[in-house]
């Protein structure tokens, strides 16, 4: 119950943060936005496969600039009075259900831009899309939270980040992209059970890996 | 002493010439058996007998070289994690140490791996590289250890260093088991194994193979053990006069 209740304080603190500043929102907004445009300027009609692979790589690249900084931004005077305030487990909870949110919202703000400038392919289907979409985004929140808290330890921020999250999102992103490229196909759902199952077993083991470590890393 | 008769079978000549000194045998033992292991396995995979296949012909001798570098990967692997585990938990220095030997020597073999497969890639499928999801994914794999052995020297505090590399270890164990097992089970491949492609384990249905095979997995898996010790204690001698 205690445990619940510092999450959601915790959650509740993170979102009134970001409405205040609208920094990283607005920030990674206009980063996945500017990198739409200049790869239509530069590419102007792709085809299917290609559709797929762009987005994904755009997803990538801004999700990592969202979460990179959602233990980075925070002083070590913040960290020391969130330490004595709330249970670690709390904490990375907190931030990964956040980073969660922020990522479907910008996955699915993405989405729109991008199939707006870039036709959605014909005869894709949508829906299986989306659930694509959210699940990537997911994914890519668990694993990035994890490792940011784990880049913003070593000290040296962003380079770093890139190291050590490419490996492990690579299979992530194997998967998702043959999911997503199932649904530009239009291929029959039942096919995709599958790797939605992979999906969501990788994310539930990044969850337990880092509920389980979480304590042990934050403690100094 | 027991296990050293045990070696005597398969190498009198060596057990009988190694007798004398037999004060510390119980310390030595498998350092023979292990090098026992990889030298017969060495004669043997390249003299005895093996099924006659299309295309593989002799290239099916790899099996004896390139699936043991794995074999010893995973143990010397499996030995970084257990130590990073028992790290995080005591928190002793030595363990540290011990983490990152392994991963130092695990990865010169899952080079080694990666070298002979590929070698034989070259003799069967026509290319080095050929693109295969098995080749993809273990290059990936080892790059996360790559990414662990950076992340080291990106800190300078010793415990730090300690306590945050053993946390990526862990967190990355599972990832790489998912890298090199789950994933090229799941799609096409030219990987005996993969993809509708018989595995090892019908090519060497006649007990011949599995008479080599089985003692180099156990062979290399020392030799890579008996590696990781001497890193090991060379380290820790270095850590004592600094």
């Amino acid at each position: 119950m205690q445990l619940i209740h510092q999450v959601k304080h915790l959650i509740r603190k993170e979102i009134l943060l970001e409405w205040r500043s609208k920094y990283a929102l607005n920030g990674v907004l206009l980063y996945v936005v500017s990198t739409v445009f200049v790869c239509f300027l530069s590419f102007v009609s792709i085809p299917k496969l290609t559709w797929n692979a762009l987005f994904w790589i755009i997803m990538l690249f801004a999700s990592i600039n969202a979460i990179a900084k959602s233990f980075m931004q925070e002083s070590r005077g913040r960290h020391l009075y969130i330490y004595t305030l709330v249970s670690p487990v709390a904490l990375i909870i907190a931030k990964t259900v956040y980073n969660s949110l922020l990522m479907v919202g910008l996955t699915l703000i993405a989405l729109l831009f991008y199939s707006m400038v870039f036709n959605f392919p014909t005869g894709a289907d949508v829906l299986m899309y989306l659930v694509a979409a959210v699940l990537g985004s997911l994914s890519f929140a668990t694993i990035f939270t994890m490792v940011s808290a784990i880049a913003s330890k070593a000290g040296n921020g962003g380079m770093l980040m890139a190291i050590l999250s490419f490996p492990v999102i690579i299979p992530v992103l194997i998967v998702l992209i043959k999911l997503a490229k199932n649904a530009i196909d239009g291929l029959d759902r039942s096919v995709s059970l599958d790797d939605i199952g992979l999906m969501l077993v990788i994310n539930a083991l990044v969850m337990t890996a880092s509920l389980l470590l979480f304590p042990y890393l934050w403690r100094d | 002493m027991a296990k050293v008769n045990g070696g005597k079978v398969i190498w009198p000549s060596l057990a009988s010439s190694t007798t004398q000194n037999s004060t510390c045998m119980h310390k030595t033992w498998w350092k023979i058996l292990g090098a026992g292991l990889v030298i017969y396995t060495a004669i043997a995979g390249l003299l005895l007998g093996v099924p006659r296949l299309a295309i593989l012909n002799e290239t099916i001798r790899n099996l004896y070289f390139h699936v043991p570098m794995w074999f010893a990967m995973l143990t010397l692997f499996s030995i970084s994690i257990f130590y990073s585990i028992k790290y995080l938990l005591y928190g002793k220095e030595s363990d540290d140490l011990r983490a990152v030997e392994s991963v130092n020597v695990g990865v010169v073999f899952s080079l080694l791996g990666l070298v002979t497969g590929a070698f034989w890639a070259r003799f069967t499928w026509g290319q080095f590289w050929s693109f295969d999801v098995k080749q993809n994914f273990t290059a990936i794999a080892i790059l996360l250890y790559f990414a662990y052995l950076i992340l080291r020297n990106s800190i300078d505090e010793e415990q730090k260093r300690a306590k945050i590399s053993a946390i990526y270890n862990i967190f990355a164990f599972p990832m790489m088991v998912v890298l090199i097992m789950v994933l090229p089970r799941l799609s096409d491949s030219l990987h005996p194994g993969n993809g509708g492609n018989p595995g090892f384990n019908s090519y060497d249905l006649d007990d011949r193979m599995r008479v080599v095979l089985y003692p180099a997995f156990i062979g290399w898996s020392i030799i890579g053990y008996w590696i990781y010790t001497i890193r090991f204690r060379i380290r820790s001698l270095e850590n004592k006069q600094l």
